[in-house]
């Protein structure tokens, strides 16, 4: 009897395993080939002939994308919203958060049900724009940083760490020492909370570089587009920056934006993914503490 | 009364500085949370920019009853129903699978990179996700194509086809998300008590048998509450994953309400029809949150509110 329990372990303990060797590969075969094939002859790719290595190094599709001005420009606003958009977020949540955190703001029950409210409810697409119209706020590099910078998951996440790790014995020792609110929040609430903001500072950052939708809708201006934005007219739109050709020519041509798409890809995917090996584990603290509220 | 709001008084000025705080993220939801919601009354009215919220002719449940008497009503709803229902037939279990397994894997290394790497997909954007299912998928030089001619067998238009949209939605979702929704569920069995695999062990139960009795009764709660969670936003799904996938051939399965919404307001310029729409939609939304938090809370005991 025992025997056959340890047998059907090892079996299923060989089975788990193999499962798991196998979903990595069938994750991490898709990445590599985009990489390689950003760096492989078009022709190749195209034909099957590229699988685990490039036949050819070839980086014509990276220079092409390179000598585009639109995409270091678009490049350039997702870094400059990306970093302004979370400073901003930062500011806003984590202030929040930590007034929501303390027992004696008044009317603390009804300031929660403000802010729980619009995760359920919206106004929705148009009546939306047309405050965001009203405001002035169309076509301008604000409209990107500023009036959705609020979330309400990031506040809770911030009251959720506040509330269990700044001992209250510390503001009360502080408050007799005639400290104010607003001195306590900026010398001690937030030098101590270094996890928290590095947690809902990465997860904003990388919601606002991926972010495209706000652009789509509010943003006309082709000096204020952001990467994925422009990424869209590469991938999605299939739209060549080349220009249009004839002939032979239209065929390198088509081959060529087809290299400046895995190009495309590897470039503006690349800073997360460089990243992501580092910040993992405060991802995934992230995930903890909202879920001990969730 | 008079005594009330003297307490209240001083408590106000000793606080003060907590509103201070609160006052940007307050303003910010006041003016673009808050305020649209007062711009729903254009779903009842016969709404034009020149005359304004004010000026515009009211016109009652005008704009709904067209949409409900439209062509796209039914198909919308079809569509974003199959997408939805479809996902969370596929993508709430296999989570919860996952994190079982993952759970019993002895060799604390593996089991770091296995997570590391399925996490990974979750950070790519959905524009670069739909631009390497277009690339992938392309019948004549996708990578799937190459990988059906090693074979000698033809690889299908999977994006110009109808029928095969949702499967190219919920598969790819799985691809990108499944590591990461199984985090929550991790963290739910790493809070398991230790001494309740080794009394396990002591009497001799399997691996299999120990998540049987022991993990899975353990995640129920919180794999009830995502089920609310996800169930909550069932018209609610995604906007930007199908509106990048849409085209001319798959539109009949793939036109959703959100999509829908959009083309109405932004592109044919009919903005109390879409609002109208967007509307209806968020009252669905909340009304099948409501109703299966009700039901969760009678049946189960774990609910959200």
């Amino acid at each position: 009897m025992k025997r056959k329990r340890l047998t059907q372990d090892v079996f299923v303990n060989i089975l788990f395993h193999l499962i798991a060797v196998i979903m990595i590969l069938m994750v991490i075969y898709p990445l590599w080939f985009v990489i390689i094939a950003s760096f492989s002859n078009p022709a190749d790719v195209a034909s099957g002939k590229v699988w685990i290595w490039p036949k050819v190094i070839d980086v014509r599709g990276y220079q092409k994308l390179f000598e585009q001005s639109q995409i270091w420009k678009s490049y350039l606003n997702t870094i400059i919203y990306t970093l302004v958009g979370t400073f901003v977020a930062l500011i806003v949540n984590i202030s929040a958060g930590y007034a929501m955190s303390r027992k004696d703001m008044p009317g603390r029950r009804w300031i929660n049900l403000f802010y729980v409210i619009p995760m359920f409810v919206n106004g929705g697409l148009i009546p939306t724009y047309l405050v965001v119209k009203g405001f002035g706020l169309l076509d301008s590099f604000w409209v990107m940083v500023i009036p959705f910078s609020v979330s309400t998951y990031n506040i809770i996440v911030a009251r959720t760490f506040f509330e269990s790790s700044l001992p209250e014995s510390l503001w009360e020792a502080a408050q007799i020492d005639g400290c104010s609110t607003l001195r306590y929040f900026f010398s001690f609430a937030v030098p101590l909370s270094k996890a928290v903001i590095a947690v809902v500072g990465l997860w904003t950052a990388v919601g606002l570089w991926n972010s495209w939708f706000n652009a789509l809708i509010y943003l006309q201006n082709e000096n204020l587009i952001p990467l994925q934005l422009l990424l869209r007219r590469i991938l999605i739109a299939n739209e060549s920056l080349l220009g249009a050709a004839t002939g032979t020519m239209a065929q390198e041509l088509r081959q060529l934006s087809d290299m400046m798409k895995y190009g495309s890809i590897v470039v503006s995917t690349l800073p997360i993914m460089m990243l992501y090996p580092f910040l993992q584990k405060y991802f995934n603290q992230g995930v903890m503490i909202g879920a001990v509220k969730g | 009364m008079n005594k009330k709001r003297n307490k209240l008084l001083p408590n106000l000025k000793k606080s003060y500085q907590l509103f201070l705080l609160l006052l940007p993220s307050a303003v910010l939801l006041f003016c673009f949370a808050y305020l649209p919601m007062v711009g729903i009354i254009i779903a009842f009215q016969n709404y034009s920019p020149a005359l304004g919220i004010t000026g515009s002719q009211f016109v009652g449940f005008k704009n709904f009853i067209q949409y409900f008497n439209s062509y796209q009503f039914g198909v919308t709803i079809k569509n974003t129903l199959v997408l939805s229902l479809y996902s969370i037939l596929v993508g709430f279990p296999l989570p919860i699978l996952l994190a079982l397994m993952c759970n019993q894997m002895k060799t604390k290394m593996f089991k770091k990179v296995f997570q590391v790497i399925t996490y990974l997909p979750h950070f790519i954007s959905t524009m670069v996700m739909c631009g390497l299912i277009l690339i992938f998928l392309s019948p004549s030089s996708g990578l799937f194509a190459n990988l059906f001619k090693l074979f000698g067998a033809e690889f299908p238009n999977l994006m110009a086809s109808a029928s095969a949209f949702k499967h190219v939605y919920v598969w790819s979702d799985i691809w990108q998300h499944l590591g990461w929704d199984s985090i929550i569920y991790l963290a739910a069995l790493a809070g398991i008590d230790p001494t309740y695999y080794e009394a396990a062990t002591v009497d001799g139960a399997s691996t299999l048998q120990k998540i049987k009795y022991i993990d899975i009764p353990m995640i129920l709660p919180t794999a009830m509450v995502l089920l609310i969670l996800r169930a909550g936003s069932i018209l609610g799904i995604g906007f930007e994953k199908v509106f990048l996938l849409q085209n001319v051939q798959n539109i009949m399965s793939s036109e959703i309400i959100s999509t829908y919404v959009y083309k109405m307001g932004m592109q044919s310029m009919q903005y109390s029809l879409s609002t109208a729409i967007g509307l209806f939609n968020t009252v669905v939304n909340l009304v099948v949150l409501l109703m299966v938090n009700f039901f969760a809370r009678k049946t189960t005991e774990s609910s959200l509110f």
